[in-house]
């Protein structure tokens, strides 16, 4: 039997001191696409200067944010509108989201959903979307902890050979 | 989805206590609530207890209080203490299973069987905690929300 009391042991949420979430800036490209490769293990710099491009022509439509820990970007989330996709209202779809994994359990993630849920809102869109895999757990038990759960549609694929 | 009894016991209790982690509750408070066997309930409280879920106190204000991670502690964790999800079509010594239709058919429960325990693993104590809470503060108290909860599962 643990002495520790209940309380204690469910204890393991740090808050997010010092951290500022802020639309993302042009100087942020570099520290994104570094932070990213950190934790996919893949580089891709290409993808996130086309994103950076085309978000910068549909700022209406598309939303990008970034956490900062100090001059540090520590975290980002991207999202766009879509809509009518087989039928579907227009809904918020979170492209990405990622946090530094030195700065995990401060509600980062947290934050940075909350602002881009936040925008779309303000667009006046009341469904939010998103696709993991299956065994991505991380990223799942996230956005479930947010409340999100599986939607009306199914993912569907097959190798084109 | 089916689940045995048990397995549906443990969840109710799990949930029932972590939704306090501070109260507890005697395993005859939680089978009157879910109109559940006492004595199956026991059972299931002891399975749970030996993996540091829950932890039980005697006497005069004794019973059972929550103690396991609720942050780390998923559905799938708690279900497969009691059963194998899925176990039937995964079964690669079944001769069906090399046919021509057991070569077609089976992708299709293993897809099932898949997102179910995807779906499972995704979701942990905390989340479904805060989830009871929530459903409760929309106008429902704790209790109400628990009955629900019994019935959706029991589907």
């Amino acid at each position: 039997m643990s002495s520790r009391s209940p309380a204690q042991r469910n204890v393991g949420v740090r808050p997010a001191a010092a951290i500022r979430i802020r639309p993302l800036m042009p100087r942020d490209h570099r520290a994104i696409v570094a932070l990213d490769a950190a934790i996919t293990g893949i580089s891709k710099a290409r993808y996130w200067r086309e994103l950076f491009a085309d978000y910068g022509r549909r700022r209406s439509t598309r939303f990008f944010f970034v956490a900062e820990e100090g001059a540090r970007l520590v975290g980002f989330v991207a999202g766009e509108i879509r809509a009518w996709e087989f039928g579907s209202v227009p809904c918020g779809w979170v492209l990405a989201i990622e946090v530094d994994t030195n700065r995990r359990l401060r509600r980062i993630g947290t934050m940075l959903l909350q602002a881009i849920v936040d925008s779309f809102k303000k667009a006046e869109v009341r469904k939010l979307r998103t696709m993991l895999a299956r065994d991505d757990l991380l990223n799942l038990r996230f956005f479930r902890s947010q409340g999100m759960m599986a939607g009306p549609f199914i993912q569907l694929e097959k190798d084109m050979v | 989805m089916k689940l045995q009894k048990a397995t549906q016991f443990a969840l109710y209790s799990i949930l029932e206590l972590a939704l306090d982690p501070e109260r507890q509750l005697s395993a005859g408070d939680i089978a009157e609530k879910y109109g559940i066997s006492n004595n199956h309930l026991a059972k299931v409280l002891r399975v749970l207890g030996r993996a540091g879920l829950v932890e039980s106190t005697r006497g005069v204000g004794g019973g059972y209080r929550f103690s396991g991670n609720a942050r780390r502690t998923t559905l799938l964790a708690i279900i497969e203490m009691f059963e194998d999800i899925g176990a039937q079509s995964s079964d690669g010594g079944d001769q069906s299973v090399r046919t021509d239709i057991g070569r077609s058919l089976h992708p299709v429960l293993n897809e099932i069987e898949q997102i179910a325990r995807a779906t499972l693993d995704s979701i942990t104590i905390e989340t479904l905690v805060s989830q009871i809470k929530r459903n409760a503060g929309r106008g429902n108290e704790t209790g109400r929300a628990g009955h629900r909860l019994a019935a959706t599962s029991a589907k």
